[in-house]
């Protein structure tokens, strides 16, 4: 037993000393913070590993937690990116006070209403707020145009809705910023009455929509065409709603520099490439997600972003709003 | 037998024992379960101080009636898996090592590997068979009624948690001697019986010590009931976290979540009283109780349900998952670095969480007293807390004052041996129960030091215990993820992280390769470390 042992030890710290190799910051390398997955970024990223010289090396996790983590780390973190999925992570990080300004031939390549106003994040892709329906048995003629048609009774028990979900807290941010409090609470409590089913996330609605366990969803638009990548079609389909609210809003994944970066030209180079036509093209046609820069155009399965309408707020006024809407879902009972 | 050790068994003695005779523990043995158990201080100490300034939204989450409500229904959620969990590892424990059933270390090791499954991984598993397009309607044609809520998860959580039961009883009870329960048989007592007055009552400190540790795992769950719907408090606590830049209500939450747990292991600590467990050794195998034809299909039926819903069906949905990617034209992406990294980092783990374990247990054992309880509950306060608070206070600590060690492999295992340690602790304390320090006395008296003692004596009589702590932090680090994914190295990856990586994109084919090799590798282990080594001791 106790040879078994010293036999154990000696193999894990061989182990551990194959993988514990962390050179240190070698000119011409960059730290990314990276809230989107792997499996979507990946290639993305070694595409620019390769074309700039500059060697990334990348941390995937959650973006909120990896928002919670550079805050707690202050001024020493090792990030020099952080490349989000949504707007109230961004903001987190720029309301801590730990994103530099960025350069202004960045940000003007997007429009200014899908970045920080006062330039300390860029809007990189768009994702659309949408509703997810079983196509077999909903006409989606049936739709309502705006997110406040589903607090109809007959919607008792048939709209799914992931509360503790990151887009969905932000959604009822801006909706808060657009209706005011008194109303998104009214809205959440009518989504109670109804027994609105929760899910835990955005993909496990459209998983449970496909599967026939529920009739409809709120989420993100582009869950639907990873499913349909990986199981050919779908009885899901996606339901744009038009009518300005918070239901159609385009939230960007985007990304900023930190402010304690020990190679930001490295760092602006990094944005500048995936603002750029190659990665924009690789967002529409491997993510599904709305391309907001260097006039690529969206996939042709998706309605055109100009079309969508979604409603004027200022996405830097979202994260402010989002501890306001994670107190009215959890008043509302929905947490 | 002799008469000595028979006065020991049978409804625990109270009050005679010498586990409270408290000769003084010598200074280095402290030093040592205060070291040991330091780094569990720091998230500790980092929600309290974040508590001491938190905001009013935090008091208000915490007053909140709702709150109240996810609270009673999340320990009551507890108490239902912790009983269902407790019975289905002891019955599995006692048929596989004291029974002829066939292929018993095969059933051995299968009932163990529940164990890495991430439970959100056996939740999305139990929906997508039985949901209502599910495998079981495309396949059978017949429509399940939904597996979704309460009962559904209790059900899954119970299949993910009961071998902490089983592999902590079991490493006890092929310790017992077989020749009191022999004797109680031939005394015309019924094997149910003599398991009840008998062998049960050995049993109760390592049932005591897993169900502990059901309970404080079912409390802390996420993904399993945000996955089947099921309202508990730990969904709040994530909701802060998501949906919140003030982090001061999640902290305090989760010392609520702590608080719990130290209650619980008050109870369980009473519970126990003063009472002693200590049996002789077994000195030969036992006999295997020969079933009859009926008991022998009720065996079978028995081990074959708990491996069908814990191990066969989730493979074969993963498998349906793999199947229906590689024929819509995806690849297989494999990544040996995973591999690599869950191997290490769980191995690293387990003989860490082992060498913690015993200063830990030995204390709370053989001296205890007000820090040796101490000591202890700080160890299951931190196997309680959110994983996501405790990587976090990490972070905070470790970027300010470790330099280099932040995001490096030592500083990961580390973590995970400390998130852990409870398991390890908890098993080696129930082993320990079972010694009799008469054994230690004698061969103090024969003139070895503590060490040689140590080494001579308890060590070769708990390292069944020990191993199975060891094999319980093992495989809860292969499954370990929010900690995984804030502290790692970068570019340290493991088969954890690509699960969900890939699933959380709802990538479930390419999910399904990494799940499945999860649990190939790791019955490997299993196998050598925990299952064949009965034969020898």
């Amino acid at each position: 037993m106790t040879r078994r042992l010293t036999a154990l030890i000696t193999i894990v710290s061989a182990l551990a000393a194959s993988c514990g190799g962390t050179d240190g910051d070698a000119s011409g390398s960059i730290t990314v913070y990276s809230g989107r997955s792997e499996e979507l970024v990946a290639p993305l990223i070694d595409q620019f590993e390769q074309t700039s010289g500059i060697s990334v090396e990348v941390r995937y996790a959650e973006s909120a937690e990896l928002a919670a983590t550079i805050l707690e780390e202050g001024a020493n973190s090792p990030a020099d990116v952080f490349f989000a999925q949504d707007p109230a992570s961004l903001g987190a990080v720029a309301l801590g006070g730990y994103f530099a300004e960025l350069d202004g031939a960045l940000l003007d390549e997007v429009d200014p209403g899908f970045s920080d106003d006062a330039g300390r994040w860029v809007g990189i892709s768009g994702r659309a707020r949408v509703v997810v329906y079983d196509s077999g048995k909903i006409d989606p003629a049936m739709l309502p145009a705006a997110e406040d048609g589903f607090i109809d009774p007959a919607w008792a028990g048939r709209l799914a809705v992931a509360p503790t979900n990151g887009s969905f807290l932000a959604f009822v941010a801006a909706k808060i910023l657009i209706d005011g409090e008194a109303a998104t609470l009214e809205w959440l409590e009518g989504i109670k009455a109804n027994n609105a089913p929760t899910y835990p996330s955005n993909s496990v609605i459209v998983a449970a929509v496909d599967d026939g366990e529920v009739d409809a969803g709120l989420v993100n638009h582009y869950y639907l065409f990873r499913r349909q990548n990986e199981v050919g079609e779908t009885i899901a389909a996606n339901h744009f709603m038009t009518g300005g609210g918070a239901g159609s809003l385009v939230m960007p994944a985007g990304a900023g520099i930190l402010e304690g970066s020990d190679n930001p030209d490295a760092a602006a180079t990094f944005i500048e490439f995936l603002l750029g036509e190659e990665a924009q093209r690789f967002f529409a046609d491997q993510t599904f997600e709305y391309p907001l820069a260097s006039g690529v155009a969206a996939n042709d399965a998706l309605p055109p972003l100009a079309d969508l309408a979604p409603p004027q707020i200022r996405l830097s006024d979202l994260a402010g709003a989002l501890d306001r809407a994670t107190d009215l879902v959890a008043a509302a009972g929905l947490l | 037998m002799t008469a000595p050790t028979a006065d020991r068994l049978g409804p625990p003695a109270r009050g005679t024992g010498s586990r409270r005779d408290d000769k003084a523990a010598p200074t280095w043995l402290w030093i040592a379960g205060v070291v040991v158990v330091m780094p569990a201080l720091v998230p500790v100490v980092a929600l309290v101080a974040r508590v001491g300034g938190a905001s009013n939204a935090a008091w208000d989450t915490l007053a909140s009636a709702r709150t109240a409500q996810l609270l009673a229904r999340s320990i009551f959620f507890a108490l239902v898996v912790t009983t269902a969990a407790t019975t289905l590892g002891v019955a599995a424990a006692w048929v596989t090592t004291r029974t002829d059933v066939r292929y018993s270390r095969l059933w051995s090791t299968l009932l163990a590997l529940p164990l890495v499954i991430p439970s959100y991984v056996l939740a999305l598993a139990f929906i997508s068979f039985a949901g209502p397009r599910g495998l079981f309607a495309d396949t059978i044609g017949i429509r399940l009624p939904s597996i979704s809520g309460f009962w559904g998860a209790a059900a899954v959580l119970t299949l993910a948690t009961y071998p902490y039961v089983y592999l902590v009883v079991r490493a006890t009870i092929v310790r017992i001697d077989p020749s009191l329960e022999e004797a109680a048989r031939g005394l015309g007592s019924t094997a149910a019986e003599a398991f009840r007055r008998i062998t049960l009552p050995q049993l109760r400190p390592s049932i005591a010590a897993s169900s502990l540790l059901v309970a404080l795992y079912t409390l802390s769950d996420f993904g399993a009931v945000s996955l089947m719907r099921v309202d508990v408090f730990t969904r709040v606590i994530y909701a802060q976290y998501q949906g919140r830049l003030d982090r001061t209500p999640a902290a305090v939450l989760s010392l609520v979540l702590m608080l719990i747990a130290v209650t619980i292991l008050w109870g369980e600590s009473r519970s126990r009283g003063r009472s002693v467990y200590f049996a002789a050794q077994a000195p030969r195998p036992p006999a295997r109780l020969e079933l009859t034809p009926r008991q022998r299909t009720a065996a079978y039926g028995f081990l074959s349900t708990t491996v069908g819903l814990g191990v066969v069906l989730p493979v074969l949905v993963l498998v349906a998952w793999l199947a229906r990617g590689l024929l819509t034209g995806g690849v297989i992406d494999m990544r040996w670095g995973a591999v690599v990294g869950s191997l290490s980092g769980s191995v690293a783990a387990g003989v860490l969480a082992m060498i913690a374990a015993v200063p830990v247990a030995v204390l709370a054992v053989r001296h205890e007293g007000r820090v040796s309880r101490a000591l202890r509950a700080t160890v299951y306060a931190i196997f309680s807390l959110p994983h996501i608070a405790v990587a976090l206070a990490v972070v905070f600590f470790a970027s300010r004052w470790l330099g280099g060690l932040y995001q490096s492999f030592v500083l990961l295992a580390f973590v995970y041996a400390t998130l852990f340690l409870a398991q390890a602790s908890g098993a080696t304390e129930a082993a320990l129960t079972q010694i009799n320090p008469n054994l230690e006395e004698a061969a103090r008296g024969l003139g070895d030091n503590r060490l040689q003692v140590f080494r001579r004596v308890t060590l070769p009589l708990i390292l069944r215990g020990l191993m199975a702590g060891g094999a319980l932090v093992f495989l809860t680090t292969m499954k370990e993820l929010p900690a995984t994914l804030l502290l790692r190295p970068t570019g340290f990856d493991t088969l954890a992280v690509r699960v969900w990586s890939t699933a959380n994109e709802l990538f479930y084919a390419r999910a399904a390769a990494p799940a499945l090799l999860l649990l190939i590798v790791s019955a490997v282990p299993m196998y050598y470390l925990i299952i064949r080594p009965r034969q020898r001791t």
